[in-house]
């Protein structure tokens, strides 16, 4: 089996995003970038499926500017065999990357592919789903648990309300949840190894895909702030406050 | 403008968050509802009563009793002709059968909407809420999932829409529904709740929560929890609050051993009054509670609950 694991670049999870002052955008320059921790998370997967024998190769694609190949070096100093990346600049809305990442799959004919579930900049929590739907595969969405076995893949679910699972026919998408695994750290050794694994280079053009946006941004702006109440004495003085003053109980 | 809303349903009941969904439809134009299941018949007839929905539109057949995402996205493309927009809630029902549905018709979905400006502007936020994106889709076709939170709930009664009858598309049998496992449990649920009792790392294990079960008792309030109290496995996934988790804003939320973190924040923010118990002063969670106890959670919880008992008594 082979399995294709897309990875996102964003501002890492520990930085607080901040509003540029001309409202077009969050301030990205000079910020610390990461990989997106469900991407991480999805590569971790894979390589556990490969590590019990049950895949061959993993395949991480990103697009991104210039610097996303420092993420796909990470997933290859994970473990990953070999990196495409594919260079664009402009921000990129899910329904490309999906289109992208289709037209990457029509060319490495992956059994299984694996996303995060959200990318933790724009929230939006699509692409699987939409990669998905246009190879006319079967998702499974917000996994906790993966299990590939003859022709099929078995996907526990986060739901609302608990737990479920499906079994969906190979070829699959995968997106992943956060207690799916814990992700490893590239030791040093792996890091120096995977100097020398190779990552293609494509662009949107060269796959033929139109990445135009559809969104326009018309601004983004800080939300309204919380103020900071009181601290109080101990419980009863609480209980008083809630009746009386917040009228909540 | 016409909006389909696709409900979120359990065969007897909507899902509190259509009803919200249905809000945030009414303030575009005029509202379908499509309930989609096996045995949903009183579901749709729920749906019909409604208040602000014209039309049900309902199909029962066997690849809809478990809400897979393939079959049911088939479905509401058979659908879609007759709609400017379709609007689901933001519930993981919602995330997984939308972005189907929008790449089917090669539409950019916009995610988690907060508030309709127009019937083309939407404001949704970004980076966990840190940022409020106002977007403007160019997509003939509107694909939207709905923050229940930032919109007031339908009344569920009052309506009168007319049922029609949609047959079942084909299901492509892509995928198998092989089982669920439920967490049950007598509370509200935690994005209903009006009141929400959270717990976190600071709890140290899962039966350290019956304190905060006490004060929920006492509250009728539902339990939550952060992400590291989830990972810890204290309690189950679906207890989980925050960016990645469930969005709640509740009139009450109590967070017992929680630092603050962005990621926690996102999903309780918007809550209308936010107590913290932490015994670290410094918490990032203090910043944005308007009532906070420093203390060592094991005794102001039991003494929370002699205060609940004592302010009763006295009413
Ligand atoms: C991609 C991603 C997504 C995430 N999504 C979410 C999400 O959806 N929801 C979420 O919650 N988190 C999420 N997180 C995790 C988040 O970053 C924090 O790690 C998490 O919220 C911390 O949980 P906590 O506050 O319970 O634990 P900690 O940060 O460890 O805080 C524990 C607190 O308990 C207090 N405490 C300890 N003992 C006592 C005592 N006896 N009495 C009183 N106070 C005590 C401590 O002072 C401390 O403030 C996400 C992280 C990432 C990277
Ligand atoms: N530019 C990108 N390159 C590769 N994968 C991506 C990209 N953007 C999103 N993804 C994948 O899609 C997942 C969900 O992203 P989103 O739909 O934007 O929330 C991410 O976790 C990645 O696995």
């Amino acid at each position: 089996m082979k399995i294709l694991v897309a990875v996102k670049r964003v501002i890492d999870a520990n930085v607080k995003a901040r509003v540029r002052s001309d409202k077009t955008g969050v301030e990205t320059a000079n910020v610390k970038m990461a990989m997106n921790p469900f991407c991480e998370i999805a590569v971790e997967e894979a390589l556990r499926i490969k590590e019990r024998g049950q895949a061959t190769e993993i395949v991480v694609v990103s697009a991104g500017p210039q610097a996303t190949q420092e993420t796909i070096r990470q997933a290859l100093a994970m473990g990953a065999d070999r990196g495409i990346h594919i260079a664009h600049d402009q921000p990129l809305e899910p329904l490309a990357v999906a289109k992208l990442l289709t037209a990457v799959a029509k060319r490495e004919t992956p059994d299984l592919i694996i996303l995060g579930k959200q990318a933790i900049d724009d929230d939006c929590n699509q692409t699987g789903q939409m990669l998905a739907a246009l190879l006319g595969w079967p998702q499974g969405t917000f996994a906790s648990k993966v299990e590939p076995g003859e022709g099929e893949v078995t996907v526990t679910r986060e739901v609302d309300g608990g737990l479920e699972t499906v079994a969906l026919k190979l070829p699959a998408v995968v997106t992943t949840d956060l207690r799916l695994n814990e992700p490893r750290y590239a030791s040093l050794p792996n890091i120096m190894k995977a100097k020398k694994k190779p990552i293609d280079a494509l662009t949107p053009a060269a796959l033929e895909v139109d990445v135009a946006p559809r969104l326009t941004v018309l601004k983004v702006e800080e939300p309204p702030k919380r103020k900071a109440g009181v601290k109080l004495a101990d419980a009863s003085e609480l209980v008083a406050r809630l009746k009386s003053e917040a009228g909540v109980i | 403008m016409s909006v389909l809303v696709v409900a979120e349903h359990n065969g007897k009941a909507l899902a509190p968050a259509t009803l919200n969904t249905v809000t945030a439809a009414s303030k575009i134009g005029d509202v379908a509802v499509l309930v989609a299941g096996k045995d949903c018949g009183a579901a749709a007839q729920a749906a019909t009563r409604v208040a602000g929905v014209k039309a049900v539109l309902v199909a029962d057949a066997d690849a809809y009793a478990h809400a897979l995402a393939e079959p049911l996205a088939n479905l509401v493309i058979a659908l879609v002709d007759r709609f400017s927009h379709v609007l689901f809630p933001a519930t993981t029902f919602g995330k997984n059968v939308a972005p189907r549905v929008a790449a089917l018709r090669d539409v950019s979905q916009v995610s988690d909407i907060v508030e309709v400006v127009d019937a083309e502007t939407f404001v949704r936020p970004i980076y966990a809420g840190n940022a409020l994106a106002t977007v403007r889709s160019s997509d003939l076709l509107k694909i939207v999932t709905v923050r229940a939170t930032a919109f007031p709930k339908a009344e569920a009664e009052g309506g009168n829409a007319a049922i029609e009858t949609i047959q079942p598309c084909p299901d492509p049998g892509l995928s198998r529904f092989v089982g669920a496992a439920l967490t049950r449990s007598e509370r509200p649920e935690l994005t209903a709740a009006r009141v929400i009792v959270s717990g976190g790392r600071g709890m140290q294990s899962g039966d350290n929560f019956k304190l905060l079960d006490a004060i929920a008792d006492r509250l009728n309030a539902a339990v939550g929890a952060s992400r590291a109290a989830v990972d810890a496995g204290f309690v189950p996934n679906d207890f989980q609050v925050g960016q990645t988790g469930k969005i709640v804003a509740p009139e009450l939320y109590i967070a017992v051993g929680i630092s603050g973190a962005i990621q926690h924040l996102a999903g309780m923010k918007d809550s209308k009054v936010i107590v913290a118990i932490n015994k670290d002063e410094e918490a990032p969670i203090f910043q944005v509670a308007d009532y906070g106890i420093v203390g060592d959670l094991f005794k102001i919880l039991p003494d929370l609950a002699a205060a609940l008992d004592k302010a009763k008594a006295q009413d």
